[in-house]
């Protein structure tokens, strides 16, 4: 199980490839996935019955197994991207609508009452007062779901994409240690620095949590 | 499309994928035989330690770092990573040893931190309560605060049983059994209704596995309002426990 520092040394550029093709699959599904859960969450907030029936189903979809997920989509669209895509997309769901409704109903009821005495329409409402305010927690759900979804990107080699997993499921293959773990670090690494960027952007967009912080 | 199914349908009907060792029976035995197993000794790791030190107030370090860390390494790493332990360690047979290992790994984390958390959760005025009516700290622990802590260190074993069973299946990939097979075998050679059958039994497996633990869990809970709740039902959505927190 020795680490052969001189593949690590040789293979840099194949490294930067597929941390462009792991970020690319990763952003692509938690964009989509982020539109979705919004187009759903708003659903629910208007319709609070449809809450529990969105929530039921996306929990089934988080349940099933990812491996599991992509051989349903395969006599669809074959082992090609969409595959992969629609399973990493429906496990975003649960996550960011239990956020997204979370965040928007916790807005405080003195705040959008006072925005309508204000005057405001319910469009300038919700964009100008209710999805700022909820940020934070929104945000906190976009971390898990791009956390856990570099993680999944890796299983997509098994359906032919690229990324970290090629590593992995070369190494598992050849029996060489070095790349699987490169792999391994790698995602792990990914995950780490996203999330971090992630704090940062939650920061910068909540400039007045930052003030009161500060006080 | 109605073809494929056809063809699944075939596969379902052929004698030959019902009996032996690659039948279905017998690779839903190993897939669920090697979840069971490894649960169990990540069980016995796991919680009495998340218990103990949720008990005593220390290792809030470890269960943060436990949550974050099992959140960002990918199990098919984890899977990965164990290969080569197991051959090295001369375990045998090697996938399923493989396998084991790296679902213990996994099922590690989840268990713990709802232990600890459980634990550490209890209301504080009702541990000094106990202690004022001269419980022993054993009498504490058992009486008191593992009573309280039960539905949410059944929500750590919930996640960590379904993690398992959905990770089970990428034993396949180093060799073991399971259902998996199908699916890996499937992609081999490019047998799609086979892939099919896979995906659609571990499916089926993962929310049998959830849906039995969720019911556990929430019948684990003794309290007074949790009874009440079950009577009449309970409230929308609730049955989705958040173990890890949001944010």
């Amino acid at each position: 199980m020795n680490i052969d520092w001189e593949w690590i040394g040789t293979h840099f550029d194949d490294m930067w490839t597929a941390t462009a093709e792991h970020l690319a699959l990763t952003v692509l599904a938690v964009g989509v996935g982020l539109v979705v859960a919004m187009a759903l969450s708003l659903v629910a907030l208007r319709w609070r019955p449809a809450y529990a029936p969105i929530t039921w189903f996306t929990g089934i979809l988080y349940t099933i197994p990812s491996l599991a997920l992509f051989t349903f989509f395969i006599p669809f669209f074959g082992l090609s991207l969409i595959t992969a895509e629609i399973a990493l997309v429906s496990y975003t769901l649960l996550i960011l609508i239990r956020n997204i409704v979370a965040g928007i109903e916790g807005v405080p009821d003195a705040v959008v009452e006072s925005a309508r005495g204000m005057g405001m329409t319910e469009r300038n409402l919700f964009l100008g007062v209710q999805l700022p305010l909820a940020l934070p927690v929104i945000i906190a759900g976009i971390r898990i779901a791009t956390v856990s979804t570099i993680g999944l990107v890796t299983v997509t080699a098994l359906i032919g994409q690229g990324g970290y997993g090629v590593f992995i499921l070369r190494g598992i293959r050849r029996q060489f240690f070095t790349e699987t773990l490169t792999g391994t670090l790698l995602s792990v690494a990914l995950a780490v620095v996203a999330d971090l960027l992630l704090v940062a952007a939650e920061r910068r967009a909540t400039p007045w949590a930052r003030r009161r912080e500060a006080v | 499309m109605i073809e494929f199914f056809g063809e699944v349908s075939a596969w379902l009907s052929d004698p030959a994928n019902w009996s032996g060792r690659d039948g279905l029976p017998n690779r839903l035995w190993e897939h669920v035989s090697v979840a069971g197993v490894s649960l169990m000794i990540a069980g016995i790791i796991a919680l009495p330690t998340g218990v103990a030190l949720g008990h005593r107030g220390q290792g809030g370090i470890l269960a943060v770092s436990a949550v974050n860390i099992g959140r960002a390494v990918p199990s098919f790493g984890i899977v990965g990573i164990a290969f080569p332990i197991t051959l090295s360690l001369g375990l045998r047979p090697l996938g399923y040893a493989a396998t084991l290992v790296a679902l213990v790994a996994l099922a590690l984390p989840p268990m713990f931190v709802n232990a600890y958390t459980g634990v550490r959760q209890t209301d504080a005025a009702l541990v000094e309560a106990a202690r004022g009516m001269g419980m022993t700290e054993r009498q504490v622990l058992t009486a008191v605060e593992l009573p309280l802590a039960l539905p949410v260190l059944m929500a750590g074993i919930r996640t960590a049983a379904v993690e398992v069973v959905a990770t089970a299946t990428l034993g396949a990939v180093v060799g073991f059994g399971g259902l998996g097979r199908f699916i890996i075998d499937g992609f081999a050679q490019r047998r799609f209704e086979e892939v099919f059958v896979g995906g659609a039994a571990v499916a089926l497996l993962a929310i049998a596995t959830e849906t039995t633990l969720g019911w556990v869990q929430r019948h684990s809970d003794r309290s007074h309002t949790a009874r009440k709740d079950r009577a009449t039902g309970p409230p929308a959505g609730d049955d989705v426990v958040e173990t890890v927190p949001v944010g």
